[in-house]
């Protein structure tokens, strides 16, 4: 074996490489900023993959479902109500003979946009009063955080209960009374996260160059808590579609003829013992839409933050 | 720990006070009319009738002999109900309440923490997939589908339980379960992660290398400090049984407080409402208090942290 080496080394294998100047520098792999890198995470996560194709599918179909059929969600058609497999009808029909297939996508499009506005409330309010609370501290802090305490053990169900009552219920005032407590969990984790950030070098950085403190916060500090802040969003997205479905329940949803997923499940609940297809169908959309958002969520806080993995 | 016990007690009493605040004066500014039938009466009866309930006077007299009452535990009577007392209705309404609700913490708390002490020991097997999967599921499957679910499969199918109403304990088996989903689900993701940190604690290899049993390292040593931080899911968890409660009295017809609520808000009896909002507000308020109490109580590193500060 030894042999064989020396045999082979010749005077040229100990020339020097060319070398050209700043070749160390020079960056040889594709650049992966934090958003590539963080999809990168995401996309081996066969479950938050799994419930992005699901949620990608629900959303396809609330919005191009309804155009599938030739029927629409509030006609009612007595001669054929209560049927299970008629034409093409692919959920069925209800008691009033209306088509279910289109009641159940219009219902998951109200139940969406109800989560989503109320989402978006959250994010708006909770990111404002967290970074607040965060950046500026005492005495503010002191103040907001007294708030927050108290807002935060106020059960929502009293809360939503009582908007409710007050206000009509449709799909703003819905969205609306969700996220009156709603924003609290947003602006507990955008506040915890502002402290850790603002005594970074950065900070102190921008700070010197003459930055005030609308610019720290908005070009420095909140765009380093977007990822805490999607996973919440996500994650708020659900319990809206609970607490719409809940709410619905108790009689105090959208009003019908409009339907959205939470009251035809209760609708569905009027007729279990003899057309259990009734609540199946929209309950199973429900079940999925919150299962997608969990795992996507999931998917997420492990993605943007690959510390707290396990 | 007293310092902090009784700042708490002074967040808890603000915290009602707000509460009952804001629902006195939301009940004021509801349309409707409280009174039934009201354009049957004959106008001296109505006048009677509304002062009884003292709706007569200024707003601001009303909300002083509200609190003043309320601090002698009287909530008024029903509007609805034919003047019977608030309290005594909440009261009768509890024990069934309350049964379903600890019935159901109870069994998801052992289904919950079984499965994730094994899902946390076996690792990457088919044990620990399947209680990440039920972690999920439970999640995403609201109460009030679980609910349809079982009394569709367990009741209407299988014929084995009844499926609502209240008449004996046999009635109790399905709405508790139905409760039990969400508590399975968290006890097991919680303890699951807990006990795979604790697991791969220092002393973990300490006792295994003085001789320790296997399951005497798991129960003395995994255990007893996986479970501390456990105890911190009983508080969303009990507000969480108090929501569904009130969906699945609903569809299993249980004479509870979480039906009452219901039946109070569709009746427009003002009373009802405002006393079942403060009995809940008071039930999540105290179940939060506790458990915050009784985690400082059992993990004494928790304690040193609260007086440092």
């Amino acid at each position: 074996m030894s042999a064989n080496a020396a045999k082979e080394l010749s005077p040229e294998l100990f020339e020097p490489v060319a070398s050209e100047a700043g070749a160390e520098e020079r960056i040889l792999r594709e650049r992966v900023g934090f958003w590539k890198d963080a999809w990168r995470r995401f996309r081996t996560n066969p479950g938050a993959m799994a419930g992005l194709i699901v949620l990608a599918l629900i959303v396809f179909f609330a919005i191009f479902g309804p155009m599938m059929n030739k029927y629409d969600d509030h006609t009612n058609n007595l001669t054929i109500s209560n049927q299970e497999h008629i034409g093409d009808h692919y959920f069925g029909t209800d008691n009033l003979g209306r088509d279910l297939w289109q009641r159940t996508w219009h219902g998951a499009q109200v139940s969406l946009l109800i989560a989503l506005l109320a989402a978006l409330i959250d994010l708006c309010i909770g990111v404002t009063i967290g970074s607040i609370s965060g950046y500026f501290g005492g005495r503010v802090d002191d103040i907001l955080q007294r708030i927050i305490e108290i807002l935060y053990s106020i059960p929502n169900l009293i809360v939503v209960t009582l908007m409710l009552l007050v206000f009509d219920p449709g799909i703003v005032p819905i969205a609306v009374a969700l996220s009156i407590t709603g924003w609290v969990p947003m602006a507990r984790v955008v506040r915890a996260q502002i402290m850790k950030l603002k005594s970074q070098e950065y900070v102190l950085a921008a700070r010197t160059l003459g930055a005030g403190h609308r610019r720290i916060l908005f070009k420095h500090l909140i765009p380093n808590v977007m990822g805490p802040i999607i996973v919440a969003v996500t994650f708020a997205i659900p319990s809206a579609i609970f607490f719409e479905a809940f709410l619905s329940m108790i009689g105090l949803g959208i009003r019908p003829p409009q339907a959205s997923l939470g009251s035809l499940v209760f609708d569905g609940y009027n007729y279990l013992q003899i057309y259990p297809y009734q609540l199946f169908y929209p309950a199973a959309i429900l079940c999925l839409i919150m299962l997608a958002f969990n795992l996507v969520g999931d998917g997420l806080r492990d993605a943007l933050d690959p510390r707290m993995r396990k | 720990m007293l310092k902090y016990t009784l700042s708490r007690l002074g967040y808890m009493v603000v915290t009602l006070w707000v509460i009952v605040t804001i629902t006195f004066f939301l009940m004021h500014l509801l349309p409707g009319t409280q009174l039934k039938n009201e354009e049957k009466l004959p106008p001296e009866i109505r006048e009677q009738i509304i002062a009884s309930y003292g709706l007569d006077k200024p707003l601001m007299v009303q909300y002083g002999l509200f609190l003043e009452k309320l601090v002698q535990g009287d909530l008024g009577n029903s509007m609805n109900l034919d003047g019977r007392s608030v309290t005594d209705l909440i009261l009768q309404g509890f024990p069934a309440s309350a049964l379903i609700g600890i019935q159901g913490v109870i069994f998801g708390v052992i289904i919950g923490l079984a499965l994730g002490i094994i899902a946390a020991l076996r690792r990457g097997t088919w044990v620990d997939n399947l209680s990440t999967v039920i972690a999920i599921a439970g999640v995403s499957v609201p109460s009030f589908v679980a609910a349809g679910l079982l009394s569709f499969w367990v009741g209407v199918k299988w014929g084995i339980l009844p499926v609502a109403g209240w008449e004996s304990w046999e009635y109790s088996i399905l709405p508790s379960l139905a409760l039990s989903f969400f508590v399975i689900s968290q006890m097991a993701r919680y303890v699951r992660s807990e006990m795979v940190e604790v697991l791969d604690q220092d002393y973990m290899k300490t006792a295994k290398a003085k001789g320790l049993k296997r399951s005497a390292i798991v129960v003395r040593h995994a255990m007893r400090n996986a479970l501390i931080p456990a105890i911190t899911v009983l508080g969303p968890l009990t507000i969480n049984i108090i929501t569904g409660s009130v969906v699945v009295e609903q569809i299993f017809n249980i004479p509870g407080d979480g039906k009452y609520f219901v039946d109070s808000i569709t009746t427009n009896d003002y009373t009802m409402i405002m006393g079942i909002t403060i009995f809940y507000a008071i039930l999540f308020i105290v179940a939060i208090f506790l458990v915050d109490l009784l985690y400082g109580v059992i993990d004494p590193r928790i304690r040193i942290a609260s007086a440092k500060e």
